[in-house]
């Protein structure tokens, strides 16, 4: 009985998880699919093709979700990395208040901050910029690099450091050899967050690209809300795509390794 | 050795120097500029007058009040049904089973999905000519569209809340499932040879364990959906609409003059956040610790 239940929610999971994206694959086929026919009546690879033009904007959307999204991780990396150690291993005056400073912008709505940022940028002419982007993604972003990689510096430790370093080890070689490899699990997850949660940025590129830098929500959007849903489906799914092959290659670290997640419930 | 000794206490802040400079700058820098609009001072209309006044008509304006509301309802019932099921699904998920890695890879699927993503297929199921329609056409419970219950667009928000819950389930579940695996099945084992019932089990032993992650994962959360801005757009009705999308309406109008009652407006919804915040961690702490 206990077993029976649990199988029912299992395939519930399965279901669920896969209903919002499946029937996205079929309406990107689909020429002619009206109430209340279960499959389409005719089938079509015109979204696919009208995807494939220049005049889509997809092409462009894509490029500049994706070079954005780098840049941003890249430098959420650089500026974070040092930060989470810091944090997980030394002690040091003002650290609480630090603490708090760089995870004030995961818990505080950054509806102001945004809008802020924006009166300022017209006046550095960082407006429809590349770059202008670039930094109004890193403030989400920055915070859970942090907070994931303080998390996995913590469970890591420094006792395979100092041996190394008594056995002679260099500080590059400590960092090559030692330190790299031992948080690199963790820190596949960390920048899969921050990828994600820029590629997924909507109103901060809108209102900082100014329409200029074309992203590829900003693409997917009137597709949506003008019911254009096969065509809405085709950019979908090629927005998704990055997506599902970062979660393949990180699902391993996401489910075993406790302290990458562990980072989320100590905020 | 005086410089060492000083180049070892500099060496921490020196390392989240960067980190905290940029949030700092723009996090904390835009926040004081928004402050600083909200109270009036904008000099790019020539107005320099500190000024309560656009806090006034905020307040004073019944659609503000209609908004918070809105958006406060589904920020709450976003994350409180999200936490709970998450819960339920990663109790059911830990065992190791044959297949278990399957279902949780299953179950995290949709976290690096992109929202946009989660709301077109949202959509694609819940219209009154969705595919759930037409499948509850074909078992013949309804017989044409509009007995379909509307979904979307609807002052309630039922598709705005699906895609949340869509999304941030398996969210709070794998941080659940994560401390789950880390504590083991020793402790209920424990409270079974002393005579606790499965709920006992779960109220007493498992629950406060996983409380502090299932409490800083909701927080994020609730934070999320009170200042989202394209999910209620896209699928939400104009009117009550949330305060983020009323927010930037009001910022994104050709009449600059509006600017500083839409920072007004944000500054409210983020100390009212901030407040809501504090007294969740707080009431949440006390319950733990009872």
């Amino acid at each position: 009985m206990k077993k029976a239940l649990r199988w029912v929610i299992l395939i519930g999971i399965v279901i669920v998880s896969i209903a919002p994206i499946l029937p996205q694959f079929i309406w990107s086929f689909s020429h002619r699919w009206l109430f209340p026919a279960l499959l389409p009546t005719t089938w079509s690879t015109e979204p696919w093709e009208y995807v494939m033009t220049p005049s889509s904007r997809v092409g462009e959307g894509f490029a500049n979700s994706l070079a954005i999204a780098v840049v941003v991780s890249i430098f959420s990396i650089l500026v974070g990395l040092p930060a989470a150690r810091a944090l997980a291993l030394h002690d040091f005056r003002g650290k609480s208040a630090v603490e708090w400073l760089l995870m004030v912008p995961i818990i505080v709505p950054g509806i102001v901050a945004t809008m802020g940022i924006h009166q300022v940028f017209i006046r550095l002419n960082l407006t429809d910029t590349f770059i202008g982007v670039c930094l109004v993604h890193l403030i989400p972003c920055i915070p859970y690099m942090v907070l994931v990689m303080s998390s996995v510096f913590a469970n890591y430790g420094t006792d395979l450091e100092d041996t190394a370093r008594t056995l002679g080890a260099g500080p590059l070689n400590v960092l090559r050899y030692v330190t790299l490899p031992g948080i690199l699990p963790g820190l596949l997850v960390a920048t899969m967050f921050t990828f994600l949660i820029s590629w997924g940025q909507y109103i901060t590129t809108v209102l900082i690209g100014g329409g200029v830098i074309i992203t590829l929500p900003m693409v997917l959007f009137p597709f949506i809300s003008g019911t254009n849903y096969a065509t809405a489906a085709a950019v979908s799914l090629i927005f998704v795509a990055p997506a599902v092959l970062v979660l393949f290659f990180t699902s391993r670290q996401l489910g075993r390794e406790s302290s990458v997640m562990g980072g989320f419930g100590r905020l | 050795m005086r410089w060492l000794t000083l180049m070892e206490k500099l060496r921490s802040p020196l390392m989240v120097l960067p980190a905290v400079g940029v949030i700092v700058i723009l996090f904390f820098g835009g926040l004081l500029v928004g402050l600083q609009q909200s109270l009036g001072y904008f000099p790019a209309i020539d107005s320099y007058e500190v000024t309560l006044r656009y806090y006034q008509d905020v307040l004073s304006d019944p659609i503000f009040f209609e908004s918070l509301w809105q958006t406060f309802r589904l920020a709450l019932l976003s994350t409180v049904m999200s936490s709970v099921l998450a819960i339920a699904l990663a109790l059911v998920l830990r065992d190791t089973f044959k297949g278990s890695r399957f279902f949780t890879f299953m179950f995290q699927l949709s976290i690096p999905i992109p929202h946009l993503v989660a709301a077109a297929g949202i959509v694609l199921l819940v219209t009154q000519s969705g595919l759930l329609a037409r499948g509850a056409y074909a078992l013949g419970l309804i017989a044409a569209p509009r007995d379909f219950p509307v979904l979307v667009f609807d002052r309630a928000g039922i598709a705005i809340q699906l895609t949340y819950l869509w999304k941030e389930v398996p969210f709070i579940g794998v941080v659940v499932l994560a401390v789950l695996q880390g504590i083991g099945p020793q402790y209920e084992e424990i409270a079974r040879t002393l005579g606790a019932n499965a709920w006992q089990r779960f109220r007493y032993v498992l629950l406060p364990l996983i409380m502090p992650g299932v409490l800083s994962t909701s927080i994020i959360v609730f934070a999320y959906v009170f200042s989202s801005y394209e999910i209620p757009l896209l699928l939400g009705v104009r009117f009550p609409t949330t305060l983020p999308v009323l927010a930037f309406q009001n910022y994104q109008d050709p009449d600059l003059a509006q600017r500083p009652q839409a920072m007004a407006m944000s500054i409210i919804l983020t100390v009212i956040a901030i407040v809501l915040l504090i007294a969740y961690k707080r009431l949440a702490k006390y319950t733990v610790s009872r």
